[in-house]
């Protein structure tokens, strides 16, 4: 257990690393961070100025040193734009993310594990078949254009809900269900075959030879073994929803981290999106760490398996 | 080409209990409708230039916000309408699907390339090679790759060819796990072993013998991926940091379609998003299809 829990842990931060790496060099290779800062038709010297400031004019990887060093004491550098440390932006906007997301993944899950569960009951039947198109659909619809329909819909024509912004319970009811929506495809697909499966097992093959009726079997026996998997995909896709939201708050104007990383990007602010997606990245893959870790915690076979 | 994997005999065939090579050709549950819509959309983007009526980049800023012809104030001069700077809508549409198909294509194929190649090397050759490529896949796995491609085309700039290359190096994991595990197990088989006997150099083997059996696999992920490409390329020219404007690519569209949402301009942004979601589903549909009749062991994907 220890063993694969270090292993485990290695793994982590070797996916950390190349994730430092790659965003590092690929932010200094692509272009030099000082012309983003000057005048255009500035001096040599003021370039050479601004490279001694921010120690551009250091070996690169005694530059990678120091930012990992800054990484460290949670510092990930000055916004060009906002003139502000980025670690402050950042944890000012992901409230508003955790928000969004919390909301949309309790919507998704409210949508997905019912209808799984009536598909699973009724296999090749109605619900079953109306499930698969929903799921496909789920899947296939960009969440933004989801979102701009709805704007078209509920704002503009019926005027019942504010089509940007942020404050109200009113303005959180179309992003959640943009974003959520995706979710609830892949929450519903998972439930369903999650729920075939412990359909098909010994034990309810057993409650069902001692007569219990068929509700009872599903509702107590099946459902709650069948709810592990589907809580699990929760549990990440939460933190995935954080980090892929940047297009639904785009749409909605809805000031969380995704749209902090929108202006990062459109003002060239460098800094901002390195910042962003080295959170993100971070995140996810601290994540996956940990539920992989659980998993080996709850089931002996994945840690002496691999 | 091999029509049915060869592994598919050591598989518990499940509710496919006649499952063999003439299956394939069994038509009654192939998907006609998509099959349909995405040789209608290659052809399109194919023959843009003759389809289109309008230059799908330069308009007349006198007929800004034409709304189609079946609406009060339109003309089937622009059947689908214009847009902010008077260019039509339709025109648009034709060459975006232009776009769309060669960025979600090259991808996909690029991105297998490399993925399908990095699997057969590390499943074939092991050892420390093994080690490294699948220490790599892992890593790369564990990174979210629509995130990282938003940072990546944010650094490189807005090109078509750079989209591309990004969606090559963002999603080639996938492709690289499933090929080594079922090199694995092709490597431990007859025609292999009678190869070696032979005296096929390692790479021959690879190329000769082992690529053709990997393809199928290799088609039903590419399928399977085509999707989340074009979704991925539409949300990148969304924000703008895709496909370069002018030219005329779907979610850019979208982008440009949104300003004007609020005063009812619907046709800007759900024409381009109808497009984006006709060609997804039907490329998620077929690629279900084909892996259901391609390749038994990836049903549970």
């Amino acid at each position: 257990m220890k063993q694969y829990i270090t292993r485990r842990v290695g793994y982590c931060l070797l996916s950390l690393f190349l994730l430092s790496v790659t965003i590092f060099f690929f932010v200094r290779v692509t272009g030099d961070p000082a012309t983003l800062l000057v005048e255009p038709g500035a001096s040599e010297a003021d370039i050479a100025a601004i490279h001694h400031q921010f120690g551009l004019d250091k070996p690169l990887w005694v530059q990678y040193g120091i930012f990992l060093a800054s990484l460290a004491h949670g510092d990930l550098g000055q916004s060009f734009y906002y003139r502000t440390p980025v670690m402050e932006l950042y944890l000012s906007r992901l409230p508003n993310s955790l928000y969004l997301a919390a909301v949309a993944m309790a919507l998704s899950l409210l949508i997905g594990i019912p209808s799984g569960v009536l598909a699973s009951v009724r296999v090749g039947h109605f619900w079953d078949n109306f499930g698969k198109m929903f799921t496909l659909l789920g899947l296939s619809l960009p969440s933004f254009w989801v979102g701009l329909v709805l704007i078209l819909v509920f704002s503009v024509y019926l005027g019942w809900l504010p089509s940007s912004g942020a404050g109200t319970p009113l303005h959180l009811i179309m992003p959640a269900f943009a974003l959520g929506w995706y979710f609830a495809a892949a929450h519903m697909r998972l439930t369903r075959s999650s729920m075939l499966e412990v359909l098909g097992s010994e034990y309810v093959k057993l409650a069902r030879l001692k007569g219990l009726p068929q509700s009872l079997v599903i509702a107590k026996h099946a459902f709650k073994n069948a709810l592990i998997p589907v809580l699990t995909l929760a549990g990440i896709n939460l933190v995935i929803m954080v980090n892929v939201a940047i297009v639904v708050e785009v749409v909605f104007a809805w000031p969380g981290i995704g749209r902090l990383l929108y202006e990062g990007i459109t003002f060239r602010d460098f800094p901002v999106v390195q910042g962003v997606v080295l959170m993100g990245g971070t995140m996810i893959v601290i994540v996956n760490m940990v539920i992989d870790i659980l998993y080996a915690v709850i089931d002996p076979r994945i840690r002496l398996g691999s | 080409m091999t029509i049915t994997s060869p592994v598919e005999t050591t598989v518990p065939s499940g509710d496919f209990p006649f499952s063999s090579r003439f299956d394939f050709v069994r038509l009654s549950d192939f998907p006609l409708i998509p099959v349909l819509i995405l040789s209608t959309i290659a052809l399109v983007a194919i023959f843009a230039n003759v389809l289109a009526p309008h230059n799908p980049e330069i308009g007349s800023l006198t007929a800004r916000f034409k709304p189609p012809f079946w609406q009060a104030g339109g003309s089937t001069k622009y059947l689908l309408g214009t847009d902010q700077l008077g260019r039509d809508v339709l025109s648009r549409l034709i060459f975006g699907a232009r776009v769309s198909m060669v960025v979600g294509f090259t991808a996909v194929i690029f991105a297998g390339a490399v993925g399908t190649t990095l699997g057969i090397i590390s499943g074939y050759l092991g050892g420390w090679v093994d080690q490294v490529i699948m220490r790599l896949t892992d890593t790369w796995l564990a990174l979210p790759a629509l995130t990282f491609a938003i940072f990546l085309a944010a650094i490189v700039g807005p090109s078509m060819w750079n989209i591309v290359l990004i969606f090559g190096i963002t999603y080639w994991t996938r492709y690289a796990r499933v090929t080594r595990g079922e090199v694995l197990s092709l490597k431990e088989r007859e025609f292999v072993r009678l190869a070696i006997v032979a005296g096929c150099s390692k790479f021959t083997i690879m190329l000769r013998h082992i690529l053709p059996n990997i393809l199928n696999t290799a088609i039903v992920l590419g399928s399977l991926e085509l999707g989340v490409v074009i979704i991925a390329e539409a949300t990148l020219s969304f924000l703008g940091i895709g496909v370069p404007p002018p030219q005329p690519a779907w979610g850019l569209m979208l982008a440009d379609g949104k300003q004007s949402l609020m005063v009812g301009r619907w046709w800007l942004s759900v024409l381009p998003g109808c497009c984006i979601m006709l060609m997804v589903l039907s490329a998620n549909i077929l690629g279900d299809w084909l892996r259901v009749k391609l390749d038994p062991q990836l049903r549970q994907l």
